[in-house]
């Protein structure tokens, strides 16, 4: 009788939450799947089930390979750069300056702004006449690119923004990995008579490296999910440019309203982001079974 | 324990005396240079705020307004209903978040103290939940709400995304990292589960909690994708909605205007980052590093 209560007191505190996952999460995933069969444009009563059609259309457009390599470029240069210059930042941090919480404040302060606000401001920034780089590259004698409009320098520019956004977010994950490598281990390091070059080599590297794979793992799967520094930095363009899978989800959803075509690039969408997140997990089953 | 702290502290004032000046000055520098290139977009942002039309158009442009004036911000205010835009950011970003912290209380507490013969059940639902982002499920969900009347409406912008699984488990982690001996002794006096959820644990667990709420206020507040896709009128946008029509509205043409409308987004978000910073940033570090 007792344990009876406690089932129903757990199903009444965590049914709420499940519930609203599988209307709005579960159903939507099967739903994809469906929509990805079919033919529909939103509006005609009836959809039309076209098997693999739709697969076919997606894979054979050569645009959707440029918007796969775009997605692919946008993903590792972006996390390469934040990883590689939030580590040197994370290390600089790290050492015993004066005012370093007050540089990590304001590191981290980009990371809670609205990407659309962000984009906004940048798409001033980037203006080839009136903007802060041209103002910048001036110094030096240098004419800015047509940043945004120009095939070329899109992607770079859109790069630029996602990179100065969320640095300080690996910055602050770094940091708390340093700080967690144990003492000991660098005290041994130098009784052994080991430089700073070598105790980085030895004993930071390798105890920041669970940090960093962890990083490089959430930075790719969201940089798969940004959506908003390009939708208002470039709008996808200059022609298709700066368009990754998931503005090509948007752009085939709520412009062309292809519901079918849609359907495909979310399972495709789904799919690789289910991969990383195994990974992943797998990863850290391996850490909590060695350690 | 006093011998090894004698140690760090001779090592410390010996490294102190032995880092050679010029690298601490290295070291300054570089932290001044991080600080400038994240900072310089919001000054840019802030100067142009209160530069004239004509000057922010005049070549060579200028770092400082020559002629410092105020007249965008009431321009930016009446070009579009920011009063409006506000009240929906605040009812959206409050609704939202109250709705994921009141789930994940009560999905966390079910998880970390109740029996039921299916927990690992539930559990791993929740966890598969952490798989399927949000953007995948865009296009289905626009018919699901389309369908239950919410388009445009408050509920149509809060209740898709008010199911919470990352804050589930980073409040039962806490909720089972409480004390177990004060929940008994709860117990033992009688008091239900209700009243130990009430009473004990959310009072035990408060940081926590908050860390959570202010996670996901940050994430409801700048949301983006899906009050685009699921609002379609003026008075129904949010904030970061509503920047980026006044852009795109504006143009090239007003960028004092357009400055100082991104500044009604980035000064309240900054100022409240600043009181609460350390919820914020040690809330993700510990996140991260816990796995």
């Amino acid at each position: 009788m007792r344990e009876r209560r406690e089932w129903l007191l757990f199903a009444l505190l965590i049914g709420p939450n499940l519930f609203l996952f599988g209307v709005f999460t579960y159903w939507p995933l099967l739903y994809n799947f469906y929509l990805s069969f079919v033919s529909w444009n939103f509006l005609r009563p009836r959809k039309r089930f076209v098997w693999f059609e739709n697969y076919l259309d997606v894979f054979s457009q050569p645009q959707f390979w440029t918007i796969v390599w775009n997605t692919v470029i946008f993903a590792l240069f972006s996390v390469g750069l934040t990883l590689l210059i939030g580590l040197a930042l994370a290390l600089l941090l790290n050492q015993p300056l004066r005012y370093r919480n007050g540089a990590r404040a304001v590191l981290f302060s980009p990371v809670i702004m609205s990407g659309a606000v962000v984009a906004v401001v940048w798409s001033y920034i980037f203006d080839p006449r009136y903007g802060l780089i041209d103002q910048l590259l001036g110094l030096i004698g240098l004419n800015s690119p047509n940043w945004l409009g120009d095939p070329a320098w899109a992607m770079p520019a859109v790069i630029m923004v996602y990179v100065w956004k969320n640095l300080g977010y690996a910055v602050v994950i770094y940091l708390a990995g340093l700080q967690g490598i144990p003492r000991e281990l660098y005290d041994a390091a130098r009784v052994d008579g080991a430089g700073p070059w070598d105790r980085f080599w030895h004993v930071t590297l390798p105890g920041l490296s669970p940090v960093a794979f962890f990083l490089s793992v959430t930075s790719i799967l969201a940089t798969f999910q940004a959506f908003d520094i390009i939708k208002v930095l470039t709008n996808g363009g200059p022609v298709i440019a700066t368009t990754t899978l998931i503005f090509h989800l948007y752009d085939l959803g709520f412009v062309s309203y292809n519901a079918g075509e849609a359907g495909v690039i979310a399972i495709v969408l789904f799919a690789i982001m289910l991969i990383l997140t195994i990974i992943q997990l797998r990863y850290l089953e391996q850490r909590v079974a060695y350690s | 324990m006093a011998l090894s702290e004698e140690i760090t502290l001779t090592r410390t004032l010996e490294t102190s005396w032995r880092t050679p000046r010029l690298w601490r000055f290295a070291g300054y520098l570089a932290m001044l240079a991080t600080v400038i290139v994240i900072g310089l977009p919001v000054y840019w942002t802030v100067s142009a705020a209160f530069k004239t039309t004509g000057e922010i158009y005049r070549i060579p442009v200028t770092w400082f307004p020559a002629e410092p004036t105020l007249a965008n911000f009431p321009q930016a205010w009446n070009a579009a209903p920011f009063e409006r835009y506000y009240l929906n950011s605040f009812i959206t970003t409050l609704g939202g978040m109250a709705a994921e912290v009141t789930l994940a209380i009560m999905s966390a507490y079910a998880l970390a103290f109740l029996r039921f013969p299916r927990k690992q059940l539930v559990f791993l639902l929740l966890l598969a939940a952490l798989m399927i982002p949000v953007e995948i499920t865009i296009v289905p969900n626009y018919l699901t709400v389309a369908r239950l009347g919410w388009i445009n409406t408050y509920a149509g912008i809060i209740i898709p995304g008010a199911a919470i699984a990352y804050g589930t488990f980073l409040l039962r982690q806490a909720f089972l990292s409480l004390p177990y001996e004060v929940i008994e002794a709860a117990r033992v006096d009688g008091a239900g589960h209700l009243r130990i959820m009430f009473n004990v644990v959310m009072p035990m667990a408060q940081p926590a909690i908050v860390t959570m709420a202010l996670l996901s206020m940050v994430a409801k507040w700048n949301d983006f994708l899906w009050p685009l896709i699921v609002t379609n009128t003026t008075n129904m946008r949010t904030l970061p909605i509503g920047i980026f029509w006044l852009r795109n509205s504006e143009g090239l043409i007003n960028w004092g205007v357009i400055m100082a409308g991104s500044l009604f987004l980035i000064i309240p978000v900054l100022i409240v980052f600043l009181m609460v910073q350390r919820y914020i940033v040690d809330g993700i570090a510990a996140g991260a590093v816990k796995g």
